[in-house]
């Protein structure tokens, strides 16, 4: 299952403010322990959202509003796109994320998937896969 | 936190951990079942304990240390080398350190090597295809027996014989926890290649049973190809593996309607198609070529992947590219079931009666008796020729030869197709 990771912003990062080179690196660990265990499938940090836009649906008419926006703890700061097992996986990893001691809320979302797909993909790409079950077997 | 919520959190640091605590234990003790056997322990007095002391803040150190105190038991119980248990004691007394913040750091460093050591184990030519598969879902994967029965519909006896069985083969031979160096390693890579390509196929088509894909093994597979891609960056094939897998499960979503019934790719909705997997896959595909393996056999079943989702409507597909795709591939692991593969590409870019001549030259192949997808590809063509009653035969053929319940449901309808056609 996948499960987005959304990461709040704080009066910081609204601030623009950067983690300096020792904060980098530590959430460089994080990330890279993530692809190592072939967890991670994208992350992204976003700029404060005085650099952001609304677009807000009225009937036809479309608003655009610019930032910054004020409800701080309601925006998103950055995002990890995560491949794991469970729920419970991902939240024992968000555990582990460096950074956040100093207060802040991380929010999982789980992404829509399709539990049981059924297929037949063409001859031509069910048969390569064959070739190679074929291999195996022969191997 | 209830004792049902503690249990499914050690379940779930268990399946985050074993890989690495396995890992770390077979270098010391130099033996993969041995070490198998103490992750297994640790994890039954996580089980006893911290459901009354609470889950400690470094689950994983915790399990290390409670794992290497076992093995200094069990080696001072059998009186093993000295140089073992001289090394243990060693590490024992660096665990003084364990809650020192850079400690687990530390440990990071070469764990990387020993994981790679545990792939490389877990595959080794010695274990039969069945048991490299158990061995590396339960030890890379963290997977229970009961979990690897269920992915695999066999009883959970077999599979707890089969780990029984392979760890006690990897201890009769001697198998050294090592990564294989020179000419040894290129076919070693292959092997464990093989083995994650054969879970992620279990999972996207079923061989038997009602259930078409069991999309939690492609996924497992997937990420053991990524763990693989960050232990050896280098080598081109496991890059392209990973394309072949991801541009593959990028079509997992579009491949049935809501009601079960399953949809040819030509007919997929190509916008279900899942956009992330297809960026990461020719990331990957590109990644493989860049390397110097844009001939590895991965690598050309994933440019050929790649030819399908490249092309935003299915009349776009370029098929000469697809058929010369193949034939490249042929070069690289030749087999008749390529070449039929390159009939159907060949038929799309030239039209069936060029698709059939080379079908037809594969009839009396023996690799081929018994395929169900050769009947199914000849029925295809000779229905698009508007030879119906000879299509029909083949397809009905195709239908007896399949396991698949579903696949033999289509071929059965295909068939009655032919018939109605007629009248």
């Amino acid at each position: 299952m996948r499960v987005l990771v959304i990461v709040k912003a704080s009066e910081e990062s609204e601030a623009g403010g950067i983690p300096d080179a020792k904060e980098l690196a530590e959430m460089g660990k994080f990330n890279e322990k993530l692809v190592e265990a072939g967890v991670m499938l994208m992350g992204e940090g976003l700029h404060p959202s005085s650099k952001g836009a609304r677009v807000r649906f009225d009937g036809k008419q479309r608003t655009v509003i610019d930032g910054p926006f004020a409800e701080t703890k309601e925006l998103v700061a950055g995002f990890w796109l995560w491949q794991v097992r469970s729920m419970e996986e991902a939240i024992e990893w968000i555990k582990r994320a460096p950074l956040f001691d100093g207060g802040a809320e991380i929010e999982l979302r789980p992404v829509f998937e399709m539990d049981d797909f059924g297929d037949a993909a063409t001859p031509e790409i069910r048969v390569h896969e064959a070739s190679l079950r074929e291999k195996i077997a022969g191997a | 936190m209830t004792t049902a919520d503690i249990h499914r959190t050690i379940e779930t640091v268990w399946k985050i951990e074993a890989p690495r605590l396995i890992a770390g234990l077979a270098r010391m003790l130099r033996d993969v079942g041995q070490a198998e056997d103490l992750a297994q322990e640790a994890l039954v007095v996580a089980l006893e304990r911290w459901p009354t002391d609470g889950v400690p803040d470094n689950p994983g150190a915790w399990l290390m240390t409670t794992a290497k105190r076992r093995a200094i038991d069990l080696i001072r119980h059998h009186r093993m080398r000295d140089d073992k248990q001289a090394a243990l004691e060693y590490e024992l007394e660096s665990d003084a350190m364990t809650h020192a913040p850079d400690h687990a750091d530390a440990l990071d460093d070469d764990i990387g090597d020993d994981l790679l050591r545990l792939i490389f184990t877990a595959c080794h030519p010695v274990l039969t295809r069945d048991m490299q598969v158990a061995l590396t879902l339960r030890m890379l994967g963290g997977l229970t027996t009961p979990e690897i029965a269920r992915a695999f519909l066999v009883p959970e006896p077999t599979v707890a014989q089969r780990i029984v069985r392979a760890k006690r083969t990897l201890a009769e031979k001697q198998v050294p926890f090592e990564v294989p160096r020179g000419e040894e390693l290129a076919p070693r890579l292959a092997a464990v290649l093989e083995v994650v390509y054969l879970i992620f196929n279990e999972g996207y088509t079923a061989t038997a049973g009602n259930d078409w894909a069991r999309p939690a093994l492609c996924e497992e597979a997937m990420r053991l190809g990524r763990v693989l891609a960050g232990l050896a960056p280098r080598e081109p094939e496991v890059h392209g593996l990973i394309a072949l897998m991801e541009i593959q499960a990028s079509r997992l979503r579009a491949r049935t309607a809501a009601d079960g019934t399953p949809i040819l790719l030509l007919d997929q909705d190509r916008a279900r198609w899942d956009r992330l997997l297809i960026r990461r896959g020719l990331a990957s595909l590109e990644r493989a070529e860049q390397l110097g393996g844009a001939n590895g056999n991965y690598a050309l079943q994933a440019a050929i992947a790649a030819c399908h989702v490249r092309a935003l409507h299915a009349k776009d597909t370029d098929w000469s590219r697809i058929a010369s795709l193949y034939v490249r591939l042929a070069g690289v692991a030749p087999s008749p079931v390529v070449e039929l593969n390159r009939a159907v590409a060949v038929s799309m870019a030239e039209g069936p009666e060029a698709g059939l001549q080379l079908v037809d030259a594969l009839q009396k192949e023996r690799a081929l008796a018994g395929y169900h997808l050769l009947p199914s590809v000849r029925g295809d063509l000779l229905f698009k020729l508007g030879r119906r009653d000879e299509a029909r035969a083949e397809f009905e053929r195709a239908a007896s030869l399949t396991g698949n319940t579903r696949e033999s449901e289509l071929l059965h309808q295909r068939a009655d197709a032919c018939a109605r056609v007629e009248k």
